[in-house]
């Protein structure tokens, strides 16, 4: 065969369209993060942002190290998660584990509270409060301090490696490091003695579990506030999407009012200027964004909603004399209306609806319960636990006994005397394992401050007293030096014949 | 449902895919989440180079690291013995009434003495140390050898009727019926003047005739009115506990021809810290003088 085709030329073979699938032409199925220096911007939320972080910041690092007297053998940390102990302290307020529904109540609390913001303000958790937000605006300004503003940072990323380069690279790096390591540094201190950790973290004195808790924190504030950045809100977090779903026509959002913006341009001739619309593409509102986009494309994803482009805008038009807040906070519906040449609806009238009021009512309430219930729980509490195994036991004298567990609870910060009772079996005396006294139906015991005294104790009955089968009775204990009393319902058991 | 098309908003490509009018924009993913992912399967493979992965015949692959969840166990134990020793020794060395005086003493010694209990004495005695017939219940006031820490120890160190040991609990009762001290008829009077001292219910006539039987036969070691004696192990019979039964025909048997339960020697088996720990969680049961 192949000596016949041995003179077909080149030019004769067929060509077969078609194409690598890894062509150049393909787009790559990965994209490489661009770098976004969001240029320095001054104005009305701006202002607002500087106040927020500021006080944020403060309150993160300067917690921990406030001061709660509460007595001798008690911590005197005013905010303080005591895992080891178990406990937890918030200035007045000591949380036992059982109480941890006020975790849960804060928890829903927050929860309302974000639907609440959300339905009236849209993500102004992103755009302020988000610890990712403010690191990260933290971080850029740092990073504007040493390398200056966007161009020139633009201008270093480009530069080559020499020794200014980097010089001003690592001073940010170590900068960055720095604040990582207080950042990390400051969490561990909610979980311990402060003041004590701190002097420990120093001496290699602290728990294995410290350093591995402030080492990730650090890891990830230096990569999520100096590198991630915006990529965190975008493709990692699950709040964008969560608040999409729960902004509505009422909500505020960062807003450009294309139907007075558009169409954009530059030049204002006298010839065509009343063919364009007020923005003149300066391209600022970009410039400005810490996430990199153009707010002028509409409401998308990535907007954080944090203004800046609003207080951009607003500095060129005072400049050139222009209408300001071109782009502004607008509700859809007012958008609509003003696109309509309707007049917009009163502030008032959106942030007061029914949705908004409903989720205030519902927090307010929820609010209020957990105060009622937090100034009104029992501080003193018992709890019984009755011996299974044997169910009870038939003595010599042919009364019968029961064995109990009796954990009494002393939440309060001082050392407390109490009775402990036996009301309602007529005849039943009890005994305690450890105290060598005569039976008897109160007993009078001296509870440690903040803790558990746990008792085992048999309760004997003469079998005349008792029905066949399960008595019900009760233990009661109470303050002998105040009036709180507790009480719990138990069942003493006979034989059933 | 798979063709693509442009989205005309964004101007970027779909999948294809489309749901009720949704449709998924083609977008490339950030570069950094191929490396986390290429990082992971890195990872991946590290693990399985130190740490036991591959599954095979009889063992899994060991890992360079040689870790192994069984030593890991076998460490933790190490270390709560290394914790306990303090206690441990506190324990040895202190007298068991200094023991029970100390509350967090009392309350090791009351935890390892269950422990211990589980392994050693359940089995006869029953988990909640209820005993059943022929074997005590330990949670009750009724102590054939006595019932205060130095008598509970004696018996776990030395057992009862155990052979071997000189110093064990021994007591014997004769099989006044099968030996033919007693006939029939006298076991039944006998039976029936016992359940009369335990102020049980019996047959007057019976009890009557059983008096001078039981002061002859039985009061020499059980006490003249059945309050038993300790030194010599005979059971009280004047109380509400029986050991093989409280019928007239248990106790007709038991004096026909008695059975004798039998104990280890603990002291043999266990170290003295052990007894110890035994000795006050069985004295903490309830019954302990």
């Amino acid at each position: 065969m192949a000596s016949n085709d041995a003179n077909v030329t080149p030019g004769d073979v067929a060509r077969i369209e078609v194409e690598a699938v890894n062509s150049r032409q393909h787009r790559s199925l990965y994209k490489a993060r661009e770098s976004i220096h969001p240029m320095r911007v001054s104005g009305v939320f701006r202002r607002l942002k500087w106040w927020i972080m500021g006080v944020l910041l403060a309150i993160y690092y300067v917690t921990p190290w406030l001061r709660w007297d509460r007595g001798v053998g008690m911590p005197d940390q005013a905010v303080l998660v005591d895992l080891e102990h178990r406990r937890f302290f918030f200035f007045f307020i000591e949380i036992w584990p059982q109480e941890f529904y006020y975790v849960a109540g804060m928890l829903i609390m927050a929860g309302i509270g974000l639907f609440l913001v959300t339905s009236v303000l849209g993500r102004a958790w992103c755009g302020y409060a988000c610890p990712q937000t403010v690191w990260v605006d933290l971080y850029v300004h740092v990073e504007r301090w040493l390398e200056g503003d966007r161009n020139a940072r633009f201008r270093l990323d480009k530069a080559p490696w020499n020794a200014a380069k980097i010089r001003k690279r690592f001073t940010k790096y170590l900068i960055w490091l720095l604040i990582a390591v207080a950042t990390g540094g400051a969490w561990v201190f909610y979980f311990a003695d402060a003041p004590t950790l701190f002097v420990k973290l120093f001496t290699l004195e602290a728990s294995v579990i410290a350093y591995v808790t402030v080492g990730v924190l650090t890891a990830t504030t230096f990569v999520f506030g100096g590198f991630m950045r915006e990529q965190v809100c975008t493709y990692m977090c699950p709040w964008p999407r969560i608040q999409a779903a729960m902004m509505d026509e009422n909500s505020l959002t960062v807003t450009y009012q294309d139907w007075r913006g558009e169409p954009r341009g530059r030049h204002r001739k006298a010839a065509d200027a009343s063919l364009l619309g007020d923005c003149i593409d300066c391209n600022q509102c970009v410039a400005v964004c810490p996430m990199g986009i153009d707010i002028r494309d509409g409401q998308q994803l990535e907007c954080i909603n944090c203004a800046l482009c609003v207080d951009a805008c607003n500095t060129i038009m005072a400049r050139t004399g222009g209408t300001p807040n071109l782009i502004s906070y607008t509700t859809l519906k007012s958008y609509e209306a003003n696109a309509d040449g309707r007049p917009a609806l009163p502030l008032k009238k959106t942030v007061f609806r029914a949705r908004t009021l409903v989720y205030a009512t519902l927090w307010s309430c929820i609010g209020l319960a957990m105060l009622f219930v937090l100034f009104t729980r029992d501080r003193l509490d018992i709890n019984v636990l009755r011996d299974r195994n044997p169910q009870f036991v038939v003595l010599s004298d042919g009364s019968i006994r029961n064995g109990y567990t009796v954990k009494i609870l002393n939440m309060e910060q001082k050392e407390r005397r109490v009775l402990l009772q036996i009301s309602e079996l007529p005849d039943a005396l009890m005994t305690v394992v450890g105290q060598d006294l005569w039976p008897s139906r109160t007993r009078e015991f001296v509870l440690s401050a903040d803790q558990v005294q746990q008792l085992q104790i048999y309760v004997a009955v003469p079998r005349a007293s008792v029905e066949p089968g399960a008595n019900s009775f009760r233990f009661s204990v109470t303050d002998l030096s105040g009036i709180e009393q507790a009480h719990y319902g138990a069942i003493f058991r006979a034989p059933e014949e | 449902m798979s063709e693509k098309k442009t989205d005309e908003v964004t101007g970027i490509d779909t999948t294809g895919h489309e749901w009720d009018g949704i449709r998924e924009l083609d977008n490339p993913l950030p570069r950094w989440w191929l490396w986390t992912f290429l990082a992971c399967i890195v990872w991946a493979f590290g693990y399985m180079v130190f740490y036991p992965a591959i599954p095979l015949v009889s063992e899994a692959t060991p890992g360079v690291l040689g870790y192994s969840s069984r030593a890991s166990v076998h460490q933790d134990i190490q270390e709560a013995r290394v914790a306990q020793s303090e206690m441990i020794s506190k324990v040895d060395s202190l007298a068991l009434a200094d023991i029970r005086n100390d509350a967090d003493l009392l309350q090791f010694a009351i935890n390892g003495g269950r422990a211990a209990y589980s392994v050693n004495c359940s089995q006869c005695h029953g988990s909640g140390a209820a005993g059943s017939p022929g074997y005590p219940n330990l949670n009750d006031d009724e102590w054939i050898w006595g019932g205060n820490l130095e008598s509970i120890a004696t018996t776990l160190q030395h057992g009862i009727r155990h052979p071997g040991d000189d110093d064990t609990r021994f007591s014997e009762m004769p099989a006044f019926g099968r030996d033919g001290i007693l006939d029939k008829e006298q076991v039944k009077a006998v039976a029936n003047r016992v359940l009369a001292l335990a102020g049980q219910p019996h047959d007057t006539e019976l009890a009557t005739a059983g008096t001078e039987l039981y002061a002859d036969n039985c009061a020499a070691c059980h006490g003249e009115t059945g309050k038993g004696d300790r030194e010599q192990g005979a059971p009280n019979l004047s109380d509400a506990i029986w050991l093989y039964g409280s019928s007239e025909a248990e106790i007709a048997r038991q004096i026909h021809a008695p059975r004798h339960g039998v104990m280890p020697a603990w002291g043999d088996r266990l170290d003295p810290v052990t007894i110890k720990q035994l000795t006050i969680y069985v004295h903490s049961l309830g019954g302990g003088e």
